[in-house]
Order: C-alpha cells, then sequence, then structure tokens
C-alpha cells in the first residue's frame, strides 16, 4: 500500500509508483481541484505545496512524494468556515474568468506568501511566472495579491478571519 | 446548400429573407408542455421558460448560454432580474439544458441582422420568423460576442418584463384592484392604497398559468437599477476552492480513462495501427481505432480523419500506451506541405487575382493609382494560430441501451448533442449533454470532434469513460486562425491625404465587415481570393478581425508615416463623419496623454477597431531593452453602448488584450511536413505575469445599441503594439509574430541619431 498524507489526512491506496502525482491525486483520491494543463511543468495548472514548497505535480512521479505532506486547493483554506486571505481577495478582485489555473495560481501565490509576506513586483513576478492564464488575468492576480498581503500587515493570526470577511463583504 | 458555415447561414439567411413572415415556432415566453416538470424543483414554478421562482421568493434566471468565464451567467441575470424588479440578492442563475427549447434564437437573429437597429419593443413578425431558423438550425451558440447584445436585449430583458407584467396582473385579479396601481419593488408586489404587499412567490402560480407578452415594455436606460452596477460574479467563489466542476472533474462509478490521436498530417488516413507494445503497458485496457468524422452544424462545420484511442484505467497509462503505440497514416500527399509553401501560394494567388470577389469597391481606385504621385504599397501576413484553452480537450460518456448521456464544457450544446448522435446512430432525443464550465473556450470548443471520439470510445467499452487529449494532440489537432496574407496599396495626395485604398487578401470567413475601414478615403477596392490549404480552419477570439485588425489598423499609420503625419491626428482628420469612432479615439488618446513626450527607446502607438457592435481603441507603450520588447502599459477605451457589468467589461477587455497580445508577441503555428511543428508551452508560449503589462481600460456608455464585449479587445492590440514598436525602433512589423524580430540593432542607432 502506498501512503500519502493529503491535506492532512493520510490516504492509503495501490499505484504504480511512476505515476505523476497529479493523477493519484485526480484518480485515485477524486481530488479535482488540482488541474491538468501541459503534463510537462510548462503552466502551473497542477501546482501543490510538498511539505509545504510548490511543485508541478503533473510531472513529480508519485515515488519522490510518497509520505510526504501535500496540501492542495482543497486544503488552502484554514477550515470548511473560513477562506485564506488569498482566496478573499481573489473574490474582492474578481479574479478568475474560466478558473481553470486558479488552483494552480493560487497555490504558488500562497508559497509565496508564505515565505515572503510583503512581495514586491518582482517577487511576485518570480513566483507567479511558471503559472500561465490565457484568460489573461495577471494584473488582477498581482493585485490580489497585494491586497492578500495587507491582511498579513493589518491583522494578527486571530483577527485574519474577520479582516477576510469584512473585505469580502460577508 | 451542403454545408451550413456561419457566413452562408447569413448569406443564404439574408436572401431567403423577404419569405420569411410567418411561421412562430418557441418563443422566449412559450412554457412548451413539460418544461414544468423539467426544470422546476421542488417550490419552484417556471413562470416563463427564462424564469424560474421559488417558494423562497429566489428568482433562477435560465440562461441558455456556456460560462467560459466571460460572466455571461451574471450579465444575463442582471439583466433579466432588473426588468423583473426582483431583489438580486435573491436572484440566481442556472444554465439551460441542452433541449430545442432553449434555442437561442437571438443570436440566430444577430447574426442574420448583424447590423439592424432594434427598438424597443422588438418586431414580433420579424421575429418570430428569425426564431424559427434559429429553432430549425439548432443554435444554442455561445460565441460572436452574442449574448448579451442578442439574447441578453432580446430573450433575458424580454422574459424579465413579461414576467413582471405577469405577476402584476396576476396580484391585480388576486386582489380586485387596477394593474396601474401595483407597483413592484425588490421582488414584491405593492398596493399602497390597500396596504398590500406580497412577495413574487405567492403569485407565481397563478402567473405561470398566463401567456407572457412578447412586446412587454421596456425599462429605458435611466430606470436601470441592476444593469449597469458593479455585481459579483455568481461562478467566482467555486473557482476560488478548487469546487468548480469543470467536465474534466466529472466522475462517474466505474469510470475508465482514454485518450486520443489523429494523423499529424490533417485529414490523413489509417492504414494500420501496430498495438502490442500499447497494450502490454500496465492499465491499458483497449486500443480503439475511431472513424473519420464531419459535421455540417451551422457554426461549428468541419472534417477530421480517423483517430486512435487508448482505454485505460487511468490517464497515465492511456498515455504510455499511446505513445507506445505505432501507427502508420496515408497523408495523402499533404506530407510536403510547409508554411513557406503555403505563404508562397497565397503570394501567388494574391498576385493572379482570379476570381477576385470584392467586399467593398467604390470611387475609382485603378483611375487614381495612374494618376497618383505618392502610392504606398506593403504586403501583410499572419500565422496560423492555435486556441490552446487552459483545459484540454475532454468529455466523460456514457453509452447504453440506445442512450447517450455525456458532460462536456462546449459553446454549442445543441449542435454538440446533435453531433453525439449521428456519430452514434441514434436520435438527439435519446442523448443528454451537461454542459460543465469551460477552462477557456476562444472558439475551439465549438467544434464537436472531441465530444464524438469519447461517445465512440465509450460506446465501445461499454463503460462510462473519461477522454483526454494531451495538451500535446490540444495544439496539433486544433481548428486553426487561419494563416492570412493581405497586400496594400494606397495613394496620397500633395497633402498627405489618402485619395485610393486597395486591399487584396486570402480566404474571406466572418465578420464580412472584418477588412472594412471607418476613414474617408474617396476611393476603395477591397477583395479577396481564394487559396485553399488543408490546415483546418477555426475560429478564434475575434474570428477575421484578429488578422484585418492587424493589417489595416498597420497600414493606415503606415500612411500617416509617409503623409508626416501624427498617427493619432491623421485618424482622426479622416473620421469626421464618424463621431462615435472619433469619440472613443479622443478618450484613449486623452487617457494616454498621446501627446506626452516619451524617453529615447521607448515608443507609443495606437489602434481603432469596431467589431461585434463595439468600438475599441488602444494606445500601447512599449520599451526596447536590449532588441527584446517590454509592453509596460495598454490603454484601451470601449463602447459597447451600454455596460450590462462595468467590471465585466473591464474584465474582458484585459483577458482580450492578453490574448492577442500572446499572438502578436509569441503565436504562431508553422506548417512543416504537412503538420504542426509546435506541441505545448514551450514552443507554443503564452504571456505570462512578467511580461504581462499594466492595462487600463475606460469605458464610454454612448447609448448606441449593445454591442458584445468578449472579442472586441483582441484585434487592435497586436497593430497599437506593432505602431509602439515603429515609433521606437524605426523598424514597421508586416509579419506576426514579433519574437521573430531582432531589434536590437536599430534602437542602438536610433540613440545614435538621438
Amino acid at each position: 500500500m502506498a501512503v500519502l498524507i493529503v491535506n492532512g489526512t493520510r490516504e492509503e491506496f495501490d499505484v504504480d509508483p511512476s505515476t505523476p502525482l497529479l493523477w493519484v491525486l485526480r484518480e485515485k483520491l477524486a481530488l479535482t481541484g488540482t488541474k491538468f494543463g501541459c503534463g510537462i511543468a510548462q503552466c502551473g495548472a497542477c501546482t501543490v505545496h510538498v511539505d509545504g514548497d510548490p511543485i508541478r505535480s503533473c510531472n513529480t512521479p508519485f515515488s519522490a512524494v510518497e509520505g510526504k505532506e501535500i496540501t492542495t486547493i482543497e486544503g488552502l483554506a484554514p477550515s470548511s468556515e473560513e477562506l485564506h486571505p488569498l482566496q478573499t481577495a481573489w473574490i474582492e478582485h474578481q479574479v478568475p474568468q474560466c478558473g481553470y489555473c486558479q488552483s494552480g495560481q493560487l497555490m504558488s501565490a500562497a508559497a509565496l506568501l508564505a515565505s515572503n509576506p510583503n512581495p514586491d513586483d518582482a517577487a511576485i513576478d518570480s513566483a507567479m511566472r511558471g503559472n500561465i492564464c490565457r484568460c489573461g488575468m495577471y494584473g488582477r492576480i498581482r493585485q490580489a495579491i497585494k491586497t492578500s498581503a495587507t491582511y498579513y500587515e493589518v491583522a494578527s493570526t486571530s483577527e485574519l478571519t474577520a479582516t477576510a470577511q469584512e473585505v469580502s463583504g460577508e | 446548400m451542403n454545408k451550413w458555415t456561419r457566413r452562408a447561414f447569413l448569406s443564404t439567411g439574408i436572401i431567403a429573407g423577404t419569405g420569411l413572415v410567418v411561421g412562430v415556432s418557441i418563443r422566449p415566453g412559450n412554457r412548451a408542455q413539460g418544461l414544468q416538470e423539467l426544470m422546476a424543483g421542488e417550490d419552484e414554478t417556471l413562470v416563463h421558460a427564462y424564469i424560474k421562482i421559488g417558494a423562497d421568493n429566489v428568482v433562477t434566471a435560465i440562461i441558455p448560454h456556456s460560462e467560459m468565464g466571460q460572466g455571461v451567467q451574471t450579465s444575463l441575470a442582471q439583466m433579466v432580474a432588473d426588468e423583473l424588479d426582483a431583489d438580486w440578492d435573491l436572484v440566481r442563475a442556472e444554465e439551460a439544458p441542452a433541449l430545442d427549447e432553449y434555442a437561442n434564437f437571438a443570436v440566430g437573429k444577430g447574426f442574420l441582422i448583424p447590423d439592424a437597429k432594434f427598438p424597443d419593443i422588438i418586431v414580433p413578425s420579424v421575429d418570430g420568423a428569425l426564431m424559427q431558423i434559429a429553432d430549425v438550425l439548432n443554435v444554442q451558440v455561445t460565441g460572436g460576442s452574442g449574448s448579451i447584445r442578442f439574447t441578453g436585449e432580446l430573450g433575458s430583458r424580454i422574459a424579465g418584463a413579461a414576467t413582471r407584467q405577469l405577476l402584476v396582473q396576476a396580484a391585480a385579479q388576486k386582489w380586485q384592484v387596477p394593474e396601474s396601481e401595483i407597483e413592484t419593488e425588490k421582488s414584491h408586489l405593492i398596493h399602497r392604497a390597500s396596504s398590500r404587499n406580497e412577495p413574487y412567490a405567492a403569485l407565481a402560480v397563478a402567473a405561470s398559468a398566463m401567456t407572457p407578452s412578447y412586446t412587454p415594455e421596456l425599462k429605458r436606460q435611466e430606470q436601470f437599477k441592476i444593469m449597469g452596477q458593479q455585481v459579483q460574479r455568481f461562478d467566482i467563489p467555486a473557482k476560488v476552492d478548487g469546487t468548480a466542476k469543470f467536465a474534466l472533474d466529472v466522475r462517474l462509478p466505474g469510470m475508465l480513462y482514454a485518450t486520443v490521436t489523429r494523423s499529424p498530417v490533417f485529414g490523413g488516413s489509417l492504414i494500420g495501427t501496430k498495438d502490442e507494445a500499447a497494450r502490454a503497458v500496465s492499465g491499458v485496457i483497449d486500443v480503439y481505432e475511431l472513424p473519420p468524422m464531419e459535421s455540417n452544424d451551422m457554426v461549428g462545420a468541419f472534417a477530421a480523419g480517423e483517430s486512435v484511442a487508448v482505454l485505460a484505467e487511468g490517464y497515465w497509462p492511456a498515455i504510455q500506451g499511446l505513445k507506445a503505440l505505432e501507427i502508420e497514416w496515408d497523408t495523402g500527399g499533404n506530407e510536403t506541405v510547409t508554411s513557406d509553401k503555403i505563404f508562397a501560394q497565397f503570394d501567388a494567388d494574391i498576385s493572379a487575382a482570379q476570381d477576385r470577389q470584392t467586399d467593398s469597391i467604390f470611387g475609382d481606385a485603378d483611375d487614381v493609382f495612374s494618376t497618383a504621385a505618392n502610392i504606398i504599397s506593403a504586403d501583410y501576413r499572419v500565422p496560423y494560430l492555435a486556441h490552446t484553452c487552459m483545459e484540454p480537450l475532454n468529455a466523460t460518456a456514457e453509452v447504453k441501451d440506445g442512450r447517450c448521456e455525456i458532460w462536456i464544457g462546449c459553446q454549442n450544446p445543441l449542435g454538440f448533442r446533435q453531433a453525439v448522435a449521428d456519430a452514434l446512430g441514434i436520435d438527439a432525443e435519446n442523448v443528454t449533454l451537461h454542459n460543465q464550465f469551460m477552462g477557456g473556450g476562444f472558439g475551439r470548443k465549438a467544434r464537436p470532434d472531441y465530444a464524438i471520439q469519447a461517445a465512440l470510445v465509450a460506446e465501445r467499452a461499454g463503460r462510462p469513460v473519461q477522454l483526454i487529449w494531451s495538451r500535446e494532440e490540444d495544439v496539433r489537432q486544433d481548428f486553426y486562425r487561419p494563416a492570412v496574407q493581405s497586400r496594400f496599396r494606397a495613394a496620397l495626395d500633395n497633402e498627405g491625404n489618402p485619395i485610393a485604398w486597395e486591399n487584396t487578401y486570402v480566404d474571406k470567413h466572418e465578420p464580412i465587415e472584418a477588412p472594412l475601414i471607418p476613414y474617408a478615403i474617396p476611393a476603395q477596392n477591397i477583395g479577396y481570393v481564394a487559396s485553399p490549404t488543408h490546415v483546418p480552419f477555426g475560429a478564434w477570439r475575434s474570428v477575421d478581425h484578429s488578422q484585418h485588425g492587424f493589417f489595416t489598423e498597420s497600414f493606415i499609420d503606415e500612411l500617416a508615416v509617409a503623409a508626416g503625419k501624427d498617427p493619432y491626428e491623421y485618424r482622426v482628420g479622416l473620421l469626421s463623419n464618424h463621431p462615435r469612432h472619433l469619440a472613443i479615439l479622443e478618450k484613449v488618446a486623452e487617457e494616454a496623454q498621446w501627446s506626452r513626450p516619451l524617453a529615447g527607446g521607448r515608443g507609443r502607438g495606437i489602434s481603432l477597431q469596431e467589431s461585434f457592435g463595439t468600438l475599441v481603441a488602444q494606445v500601447v507603450e512599449v520599451t526596447i531593452v536590449d532588441g527584446d520588447i517590454s509592453v509596460d502599459r495598454v490603454v484601451a477605451a470601449i463602447d459597447a453602448g451600454f455596460a450590462i457589468s462595468p467590471d465585466g467589461i473591464t474584465a474582458q477587455v484585459e483577458s482580450a488584450i492578453i490574448y492577442g497580445l500572446t499572438a502578436a508577441l509569441h503565436g504562431e503555428i508553422t506548417i512543416e511536413n504537412g503538420a504542426v511543428a509546435q506541441s505545448n508551452f514551450h514552443d507554443y508560449e503564452a504571456v505570462r505575469m512578467d511580461t504581462a503589462p499594466k492595462i487600463e481600460t475606460h469605458i464610454i456608455n454612448s447609448g448606441y445599441a449593445i454591442g458584445g464585449a468578449g472579442e472586441p479587445g483582441t484585434p487592435g492590440i497586436a497593430p497599437a503594439l506593432a505602431n509602439a514598436v515603429f515609433d521606437a525602433t524605426g523598424i514597421r512589423v508586416r509579419n506576426l509574430p514579433l519574437n521573430q524580430f531582432n531589434l536590437r540593432f536599430r534602437v542602438e542607432e536610433a540613440g545614435v541619431v538621438g
């Protein structure tokens, strides 16, 4: 039995270890929020976190991540009751169009903010250039990352949720 | 007529128009038998074919268009809700099922009479006739930037207003008061004199028994409460937490996976498949050869050759199996075709001008050219382009007991349903199509080849199958924005004013007006020659405007330069009879501070394009850094008549500009050995975060008929960019993409000159 910790839950299943993580998530675990876009790590639609680091799951064989902790878009929000600040900012700026690339965009942005809570334009360019959005919502993604960064600035962790809800008008 | 194309539909429709005065099939207000049972859930009443009202007073607008990120299901709901005086907080949207009753007749009408100015109250006889055409042709299309301007203006608003009228009638009967004394507000009916106030829900059942008007009184712009307001899109929350369901996310019990390939050389037929190695891949279940296919659907006519599919327990073994196949194709002589040969053919066909057809001819251009002293000539070219929607083509199908159920994201659900039925040899009524969110569309998802493949594989497998194309298949088996060459000649008088304009290009598609120009040039001769190739044609965001916008707005810039005039002022001088064009051009020049000087190595370019009933002007600013173009800023002004959803229009302009910019900077599908040379995002690149410009969008609500929004921002970016590159470097870009140009030398030269 192969083992993976996905969004905090231990999962066991049979799999050919050469299978890319993307297809394990989508087909074995029915976690379909992570998307297939190119299959060669060129578009970023399949971005997930492995032990906190963003990786492209479409060309990462399962054998390379076995037993590790994976976070997918389904696990980005702190709980089912509250959104991640980036998700709130994404709604505030009405970022997605078709929405297909957005799981990957959000996971790349979350990894960026985790290591750099107040990124400048160059840092955003560098962290986000691996994620293609064919609807071209780059300007809104940039603004939403910056807005989200202000949540970190103005709020302590405990106040974060309240601020985020206020911004989204909930 | 053997094949319906959108253009054939246009011309034959207009010719037949005189005979089309009677006959009404399904009107938007007509609740066809059984629709109530089908559409209304528990505690819901279908008051109108487009509108449900729930016991909780929730109004659900039924939207006969697909969502691919353009926000149509929200903006059409705004149109329904405003006319209905609904409480926006209690409004929801639901995509119409792929049923004949939801053929969006208005899109058919819009394409039939694209320039018609409709009165506030539509003319029933014309409408009825046109609806019949749309019904016969099973139109349920999302494309042509038609949703708001056609369905919204001619369907959703009528539905909202007619339903409001029914509710007022029902309340008047119940309360025994005159209709004229009843007011409507926030989904409530109010009779002030008797202090009565009831929610719509209380009268919905009574209203649903009445016949809705086809000609209700519509609001005037100053009465709008929801249209024109900033609202949050319904589809966005699910798109930030991974719960939005795209076709690729469909999961059925016992589902298998498949992937597929066609001949790399278009139209190739199968000689034989060696599949032993493929079948030996762990997880591979079967290998199928699928027949060639053809569809005559009005919006997606196409032909495609045979394909080979690998059925497996997952996508990964399926694609490993596919790579292990040895397939021999008969490529029918097309294996020697190259892009160079195609362009040489275009060049020769334009020169020969055999059977040249004219789009527009007036004045005597030949006569002007025979005596003019100052003649400017130029040939322009653009390459083939793929769509590369973020979501690779896929569909999930189950075929059993003579019925097919299919889950897919597509721009033409009724056309797809028919195509699948034809391929399976069953009636369309036995195909149920569940349309999902589309991960991009851009025109590609109007052609049902991938739906047919999924249905055929599922039929053979006898189990539900999700068919997924690889990105490589997506790039190499697209229906491409055609490569085009356009040859221009213009004559200038002594003051530099253009006195003749001649343009001959290859291969016309639609919209028919795409190559026309708004500028006052007294002699014009615009026409085309046929120059067929084996590369399949597809509609690509803005269709023919995508190439002709680049050609005409670059060439007018060349004339301004030849005349020694400022490109903006030169255009202004030729637009005195087009106040709407002038206004949008002046707006963009003002917002971009057109006359403000730029530093050395920087440049600024302008463009103006009318398409899909909407005007867009753009100013692009570039900096040339070490020979590379940095696109710093795009200022756009858009006049779509009236912005139903201002942020929605802004988002569409941003999107259209990045889509067109990707094409202008990088987009090039080349043909080598009869096949596409590119395969994925590493060699068919897209603009990314670090190269995306700052975009500023300014909206003018001119009050003209509402135009489209999804496509009109695309055509103008390439010419404004190319004109900016000329301004910065002196290099005139007549071929796209721009990445083939080495701009380094000329910039250094320009720097020396100062």
